[in-house]
Formats: structure tokens, sequence, C-alpha cells
């Protein structure tokens, strides 16, 4: 009765409009479709425009080798199977998910289609044809804590969370600790805006921060709002996933800028080599895939310490998470990974470090 | 020489029938320009749009998932609607109701408890939307209080308790702390209704509805109730209708849809509770509601329609490279034009010459 009334309704909505002999998926054997899906829109000029960079560069390095197509503002629910499924029906022989949310619907549509190959950004779940790809972002949160702690007078720096998962507590812890280095009396507020991306909600948060006497605003959220917020109150603030110094050229210290397209072009090269294997990339500031902007905004001295800490971090020589870790409560963490902690500790990191004053959400 | 809107001394039935029609028509030339403007070719445009998504089971399929939601809780609507009684909060009391349903489901989760759990499941989602649409409907006819805000604002009552119990207590464990619970048990799923597909039992009982609705209002006295007392309050209480007795049923039966919708989608299509579940499906529904001009078959149409639009759009951003934003303009304008022809079906337009104007009473 359904698939009746919708014919019937199409039928009576579409009566005489159009005729349409349309070929759509026309597509030449020979070219590489890659698909990418997008959780906001492609001039967000943050995480997602990242990503679309990214996709830019893959269509500058291989040309005719390759299609690409993309679906923006994606919700992390019920609609991103069907979007990623859109993609594998029009062809697409990889195909890139860019947000956590997708990780379930991902593996749901990689179990259907085991001839196609699906890249997930920053999830924990892989398949044969399912891998993950991630950036060891809280590296460069320590050397932002430690130019926070060196700008910060009233030694109260602002955060906005987007949401309390391991990806963004280990960037605060990273950034505690690297501000812990410089000034052991370091203070933190917190606020979490429960979205990666809304502006409105982006600058409250930063304007309640400054309020409360934060003098540089951090963010785990994607737009540039809260550097905007910054600039206008003639306050200092890092900038989040993209260069964000058009938005205070006065404000912003640095950025961690997420540079996909060196290992968006090598694993389409795989792809094309018929090399593509499944596998778990986690990749810091040695591999590029992100990046440090420019230190502006800021006295030499304090531009000469982020840099020989970037210089360390790189070369393998300081680790952000150095043991003895200790938590909020004042315990020792489990030191798995050496002389610091193990990856699986930092990927499900649910704890405040010592000196966070506040309470982790859920917990 | 002017134009004026002159009310109709009688709803006039043609326009009623001609009416959705000219407001496609309309809809279909404004895009066409705006697909020209584009450099796109128009027929071909509207071909994905609207054609393309009809010619294959799979599409199909995808308009039926998408529409489930959308109908259930826009038959639920139309009833508070006609009784004059506004329930805003339908996202609330659907997220409430994949709350209820989910806790049976979470808390069966690895025992053997057998095939009860599902309907077990439908039933606590369909209860606990019902009360928790009562609460603006007691407030309203106990204290009259405003429903329309205090439904609104127990929409946001409803998503931070999602929010919480998905970050706290209900956290799937092995989910490196992420927000989501573990996957539903196969006894706790909605079953699918073609192998392969993601159509499920949720459209059978969406259509379920659809048909109790429409016995509802045509053929009960309780219906014809629920109508008199929207259109005519004065002639209802003297024919002895009790309308806050009515307040309380259509906010009871539309909370219970919403509340099903949402189980029904956490158990179906999603698989497991998460934070945005819903796309923003209970405002939805509430232009599906009025599209539909709150008749359940009409309902039914619009919800397909709207859901075609979807799909149609993603696909159009596929093949055509067409931006996600052009589906909104889209979407806008059809609800624009819809509205606007709407009103002739109660007004007309007249041309008034200067020299002839003189004061008559209108109908």
């Amino acid at each position: 009765m359904r698939k009746t009334l919708l014919a019937a309704a199409a039928a009576f909505l579409l009566a005489g409009s159009i005729s349409a002999g349309i070929s759509t998926s026309a597509w030449a054997a020979d070219k590489l479709k890659v698909g990418f899906i997008y959780l906001g829109p492609v001039g967000d000029l943050g995480w997602t425009y990242q990503h679309e960079l990214a996709r830019q560069a893959l269509v500058k390095e291989f040309g005719d080798k390759v299609e690409t197509t993309y679906l923006e503002n994606v919700p992390e629910g019920p609609d991103a199977e069907r979007a990623i499924e859109q993609l594998v029906r029009a062809g697409n022989k990889l195909i890139f998910t860019t947000s956590f949310g997708y990780m379930d619907p991902t593996l749901k549509v990689a179990k259907k289609y085991p001839d196609v190959h699906f890249e997930h950004c920053s999830g924990y779940k892989r398949d044969a044809n399912m891998a993950t790809y991630s950036s060891r972002w809280y590296q460069g949160r320590y050397i932002q804590g430690q130019i926070a702690a060196k700008m910060s007078k009233s030694g109260v720096l602002g955060y906005i969370g987007s949401f309390p998962i391991p990806e963004v507590v280990s960037g605060i812890n990273a950034t505690m600790l690297g501000a812990q280095s410089i000034n052991p009396n370091i203070k933190v507020k917190i606020i979490w805006a429960n979205s990666w991306f809304d502006p409105g909600k982006e600058a409250d948060s930063a304007k309640a921060l400054l309020d409360q006497g934060a003098d540089v605003i951090m963010q785990h959220t994607d737009s540039p709002a809260a550097m905007q917020i910054a600039s206008e109150r003639g306050k200092v603030a890092f900038g989040q996933d993209s260069e964000m110094i058009k938005f205070g050229p006065k404000s912003q210290l640095t950025s961690i800028m997420d540079t996909w397209a060196p290992y968006y072009i090598s694993r389409v090269k795989a792809q094309l080599d018929g090399t593509w294997k499944s596998e778990d990339t986690w990749g810091g500031l040695e591999t590029k895939m992100f990046q440090m902007a420019p230190y502006t905004n800021m006295p030499d001295d304090v531009k000469k310490m982020a840099e020989d800490t970037e210089a360390a971090i790189t070369a393998g020589k300081l680790q952000p998470f150095k043991c003895p870790v200790v938590d909020q409560d004042g315990k020792e963490v489990e030191c798995k990974g050496g002389d610091h902690l193990g990856d699986g500790q930092v990927l499900g990191m649910n704890f405040y470090v010592k000196g966070i004053d506040d309470k982790m959400p859920g917990k | 020489m002017q134009f004026v809107l002159e009310k109709r001394t009688e709803r006039s039935n043609t326009i009623a029938l001609v009416s959705p029609l000219i407001a496609i028509g309309l809809t279909i030339v404004t895009m066409s320009i705006l697909f020209a403007i584009l450099g796109k070719n128009p027929v071909a445009a509207l071909g994905v749009y609207f054609i393309d998504p009809l010619t294959d089971s799979y599409s199909l399929q995808e308009i039926a998932v998408k529409a489930t939601p959308l109908v259930m809780i826009a038959v639920g609507l139309s009833l508070c609607y006609l009784a004059n009684a506004w329930n805003i909060g339908a996202e609330g009391q659907f997220l409430i109701g994949a709350v209820a349903g989910s806790w049976i489901a979470v808390k069966t989760q690895g025992t053997d408890a057998g095939y009860w759990v599902l309907p077990a499941m439908l039933a606590a989602g369909a209860a606990a939307g019902a009360l928790y649409a009562l609460i603006p409907a007691i407030c309203k006819t106990r204290f009259g209080a405003s429903e329309i805000l205090t439904s609104l604002m127990l929409v946001y009552v409803a998503d931070l308790f999602l929010d919480y119990l998905v970050r706290g207590p209900w956290r799937d464990p092995a989910g490196f702390n992420f927000p989501t619970t573990a996957e539903f048990d196969p006894v706790a799923t909605v079953p699918v209704l073609i192998a392969g597909g993601r159509l499920h039992l949720g459209a059978i009982i969406a259509l379920i509805v659809v048909a109790a609705a429409s016995v509802l209002l045509g053929r009960t006295i309780k219906g014809f109730e629920i109508r008199v007392v929207g259109a005519a309050p004065r002639a209802a209480r003297f024919g002895g209708f009790n309308s806050d007795q009515l307040i309380l049923l259509t906010f009871a039966i539309s909370g219970a849809l919403a509340g099903l919708a949402g189980i029904i989608e956490v158990a179906g299509p999603v698989g497991h509770l998460q934070p945005g579940i819903s796309p923003g499906y209970g405002f939805t529904a509430i232009i599906v509601a009025f599209l539909g001009r709150l008749n359940p078959i009409g309902i039914l149409i619009a919800g397909l329609f709207l859901a075609l639009t979807f799909i149609g759009g993603e696909q159009a951003q596929i093949a055509m490279k067409i931006p996600l934003d052009v589906t909104k303009v889209f979407q806008g304008l059809l609800l624009f034009y819809v509205l606007a022809c709407d009103s002739l079906i109660l007004y007309r337009f007249r041309l008034i010459f200067a020299s002839r104007q003189v004061s008559r009473g209108t109908g």
C-alpha cells in the first residue's frame, strides 16, 4: 500500500512537469571514485573545511585518475548509514567518513559491501575493509598549554569542550600538563558546548569564560566564533582544526591544523595500486597529519620555547603523558607504555589530571 | 487600482484540490531558474530529485525509512492541532520514548530474555511518550500554562536526560567511554522486512497508525469532538464536550505516537541509544502535519514527499554536485508556496479600480 501510495503521490505531484531520461550513474570504469562524508558544511572553516582541502589536494594530485564526491552536513544519527550507502551505490570504491559518530554506520555498510574500502576518522572499530585514522592532537595541546601558561596574566585558562569523549579529555589533560610545566598553579575553566559546530554557543561559551576571569581561550569545537570573541575583547586564543588567523590577527597564538592531504593521498595511491590494507593510523607531529600554525602574537622567548617543545615532541624526546601521571584525586595512574601512558590509556582517557578543579560530566 | 485579498464566503473546494499542484508547479519553476543560475541542467536536476529515487527498490525503502518517524509523529500532532492544542514538544516525547524503550533493551542485554523484549520496549516507549506529553497538557488544563512553551522546553530536558544516560549509567563498558550504549541484542531490534535493506516493521506500524487515525477522525464521536472543539470551541461547550479532557487525550495520543516512533528508530535503523538519534524529527513533523493538512492520508503523502526530497537531495549532491543548501532552499520554497497557495482556499485576489471603490461588507 505504501508503494502504491508513493507512486500515486509521485505521479500526482509530478504530473506533466518533467520528462526525464537521465543517466546519473554513468561512470568510467578506469576512474577511481572516492567519496567523503562530512559532518559540517564545507565552509565551516574548521574541521570539515580541512577534510575538504585534503579532498581538493587529492584531485590536484591524481587529476583524471580519481573522481571525488562529498556529502556535507550529514548528522551522526540514522541518516549517516544511508548517506554512506548512497556513496557506495554511486560507485565509490574508497570512502572516508570523517567523524567519530559515523563509526557504527560505517561498520554496518562495510559489512554489507566487502569489496568497498572504508576509512573512518577517529573511531576504534575496524574490519577487513574498514581502516581507521586519527591524529595525536594531544601533542599539540601540550605545546598550547605551555604557551597559554606563559601568556596568561590571571593564571586562568578558558577551555571550550565539545563532548567529554577521550579525545577531548586527553586534550584538556595534555594542555594542563603542558601549562603546569610552566606554572604549577595554573587553573582551567571548562565549558561544554555539547556540539562540534555551533558558532552561537561557541561564542557564548567564550564570552562566559572571559567574564569568569580567563584570559586565554582554547577550544575543541570547530568554528572560529571563539577566536572572534577573543579578538573583540583584546584577548588571545588558539585556533582549532585550521588556520584561523584571519579571525583574530592580533589574537591567534597558534592553531592545531589538521592536514589530512598526505594521508589521503597515500591511501588513494594504495587503493589505485591495489595495496590497500585495513590498518589503524594514529599520526603524531612527525607524520604531519596535523601541524602547528605559525606561533604569533607572543614574545620571542615564548615562541622559542614553543618551537623547542614542538621539536622535542616531533623527535620523540618529549612525551606529553610522561609517567608519573597523577589523577584529580591524587592517585597515580598505572603506567602502561613504558615511561609514558600507553596508547590505549590515551584513547580511552576518562579522568582529569591533578590540578583540574572541575568534575567530568557523567562521572 | 489595487490588489486586495478578500475573504471568500465559503471554502473553495476546487482550489483546495488544485492548490498543492500550483505550489509544486511554482516550486519547480523557481527551482529550475535556480538550477539554471547554478549552471546545472534543470530537467536533469529535477529528475535526480524526484524521479531517480523512485526508480529502484533501495531508494524506495530509504524513503519509507525516513518517512516512518515523520508520519507517525505528524499524525499524532494533527490530532492535537485539530483540537486546538499546540504540542510543539514531539521531539522531546520522541526522545523519552526512545529512552524508556532502551531501558528494557539495556537491562536485558546479554540475558536469555526472549521475544517479549521488543513488544515490551515498544509499549514502554509509547507509554513514556504519552506520560511525558501529559505534563504540558496537565499544566495547561490545571494552571492555564501555555502548552506551546512548556512542551517545547521539555524537549531540552529530554535531550539532556538522554545525554546523561549514555554518558553515565548506560554507557557501553567496551566503548572507550564514547557516549553510546552497546548495540542492542537481536531480540531487542525491530526486524527488517526485506533482507539486505533497511525497511523495517516500523513502516507497517506507521501505516496502521494512519489508518487508525483516519477511522478515529472520520468515523467516531471522539474524532468529531476533536474537530468541533478545535473549529468551534463555543459550539463544543454548548454541545457538552469537555475540552480539557480532549486536550489531555490528544496530547497523550500524540505523545504515545512520538514515543513509539522514538523507540522504533532506536531499535531499528540506529541499533543503540546515542545522542543525536533524531535530526529534528519532532520539529520536521510539524511541517509534515501542516503540509498534509492535518489529514492522516495527507500526512502520509506529505511525509513521503518530504522524505523524497531528502533522498533526492543526497543523490543530487552525489550525482550533480549540487550543494546541500540548495536542497534546503528547495524544501523551504515548497513549504512557502504551499502555505501561500493555501490562503487562496479561504481568500481570493481581487483587482479594485479606484473609481469604483465603494465600501462593501465582506463575507
